[in-house]
């Protein structure tokens, strides 16, 4: 008996689809929102932090924000944590900057074995080098469609 | 002419061969899971005092096979062969392994199958004369494996609900042309049937289940067909590592394909190892899975007499990291042993 021949379903693919046990989308999505928005959260409250009691300037607001959130992410995944909160929350915890940290420490830390420059130094990137890659390249096509468009008098300066 | 080959796929050893010894080491999912007081050994942790999780998995391997040698009352002097493999690059578990154990060693391939195929190669070896004593065994680490096919540990990924979780778990046979011990219950493997590779086009890696059930479809069914079996000639069906949603389109399947209803003896390795457990998905699945849960549990029950006759068909997915990236779909295989108790 070949099964390929003696299978009566057409289209093995969809059959598969339509009897797979389901993500939750709706549940997954209110744990992501509520776990992406703590997050987001405690990045205002540093805002706060930064522009009343540090009293910094808008740049350096910027900057202060994104490294403590960056050392939170990096700590965290260093912990052992992160994994466990992003299985909960999914893009919840992968979207914030928080989620950059933990792409760039989870490699360092798998990698750290095979040495220093093959391993961490290789890997470091492996997967927030495709982030990098497309979002710098995006960004580069932004600004050279703003340049054109500030070129032809259309856009203003910002 | 053949002698021993039967049918479509099928070979009947003409000798019993005698399955003399076992071992099988689990981790600690697996030590959580309701098979626990099945495994010999339970390791403390991941690394089990080694630096990698390589060479944990390869503390595994050499663990159950010495576990093996030493129920069958043997020495590694007295093994012909060790036949394994694992799901590593270059199979370096039980390459490494065969080194360490200094026995001559042939080293397999078949994914997750591993298992089944290392112990019909193993009792083709024995029933052809070639060999008094021949040792089969396989293994698979979750850190191990999860860092080779998929993402680092700590990366907070989410699997899909079709996800499993690799067995942190290896498992040994050992197999004689004489019945060592003089038990007459001792399990005999009398028949094997060796898998096609079947592909349905499934492109999800994250989908092994669905992947992989038309072979285990195929390959069961055409074992009763080339001995001419119902389904319930077993007490159980075993497969390795299809899964639940696995585990449910193969019911389906047979149904569909030829009338055969499984449902009644099929039981499946990776649905049971983490039943009950929290965020395991589908269930277990690895080389380790199945060969733990043949020489635990199943032989176990097998032993005290609670089933007689099995027909272990260990399923693989015989896919690679860069042949999922590029696209292709993942093919399947299944091997099946027919396992009896020697006085059946």
């Amino acid at each position: 008996m070949d099964i390929n021949k003696s299978i009566k379903i057409k289209n093995y693919n969809e059959y598969v689809k339509q009897k797979m046990p389901k993500s939750k989308v709706f549940l997954d999505c209110i744990k992501a929102f509520f776990v992406g928005g703590a997050i987001c959260t405690v990045g205002q409250g540093l805002r706060l932090l930064a522009q009343e009691v540090l009293l910094l300037d808008d740049k350096g607001t910027a900057a202060f924000v994104a490294m403590v959130l960056v050392f939170l992410g990096a700590l965290f995944t260093g912990l052992g944590l992160y994994d466990v909160l992003g299985n909960f929350a999914g893009a919840g915890s992968i979207v914030p900057i928080t989620g950059f940290a933990n792409s760039i420490v989870s490699p360092a830390m798998e990698y750290k074995r095979e040495g220093m420059v093959l391993g961490v130094g290789a890997k470091l990137f492996s997967i927030a080098g495709p982030v990098l890659v497309y979002g710098i390249s995006a960004s580069v096509l932004v600004g050279i469609v703003y340049f054109i468009l500030h070129a032809c008098g259309v856009a203003t300066p910002l | 002419m053949s002698k021993k080959h039967r049918g479509a796929q099928s070979v009947a050893f003409e000798k019993p061969v005698y399955l003399i010894g076992r071992g099988c080491v689990g981790g600690v999912m697996e030590g959580k899971g309701p098979l626990a007081r099945h495994f010999d050994i339970l390791a403390s942790d991941a690394l089990w005092g080694e630096d990698s999780f390589e060479k944990a998995e390869r503390k595994f391997f050499f663990e159950a096979a010495k576990k093996a040698i030493e129920k069958g009352k043997k020495s590694s002097r007295d093994i012909d062969f060790l036949v394994g493999g694992d799901l590593l690059n270059q199979i370096i578990s039980a390459s490494f392994s065969a080194r360490d154990l200094d026995i001559p060693y042939l080293g397999l391939y078949g994914a997750c199958s591993s298992m089944a195929e290392s112990l019909a190669v193993g009792s083709m070896i024995v029933d052809g004369g070639f060999a008094s004593h021949v040792l089969c065994a396989t293994s698979s680490h979750f850190g191990a494996a999860e860092r080779q096919f998929r993402f680092p540990l700590e990366l907070g990924t989410p699997k899909p609900p079709t996800g499993q979780n690799t067995a942190t778990a290896a498992g040994a046979s050992l197999l004689s042309d004489a019945n060592d011990l003089g038990d007459p219950g001792c399990p005999v493997i009398r028949r094997a049937t060796i898998g096609n590779v079947v592909d349905f086009g499934v492109t999800d890696a994250n989908n092994m289940g669905a992947a992989m059930a038309p072979a285990a479809a195929e390959t069961i069914l055409n074992h009763l067909e080339d001995f001419s079996l119902e389904p319930d000639y077993y007490d159980k069906i075993v497969t390795g590592d299809l899964g639940t949603f696995g585990s449910e389109l193969l019911i389906d399947l047979a149904k569909q394909v030829s009338g055969t209803d499984l449902s009644k003896v099929h039981y499946d390795c990776g649905a049971s190892l983490y039943a009950g457990l929290k965020k395991v998905y589908c269930g277990a699945s690895g080389c380790g899975c199945s060969a733990s849960v043949l020489n635990g549990y199943l032989l176990d029950e097998m032993q005290a007499g609670r089933i007689r006759r099995i027909l272990f068909v260990a399923t693989g997915a015989l896919h690679s990291p860069t042949s999922a990236q590029q696209g292709e779909s993942i093919p399947g295989i299944a091997h099946g042993v027919a396992i009896e108790r020697g006085d059946v």
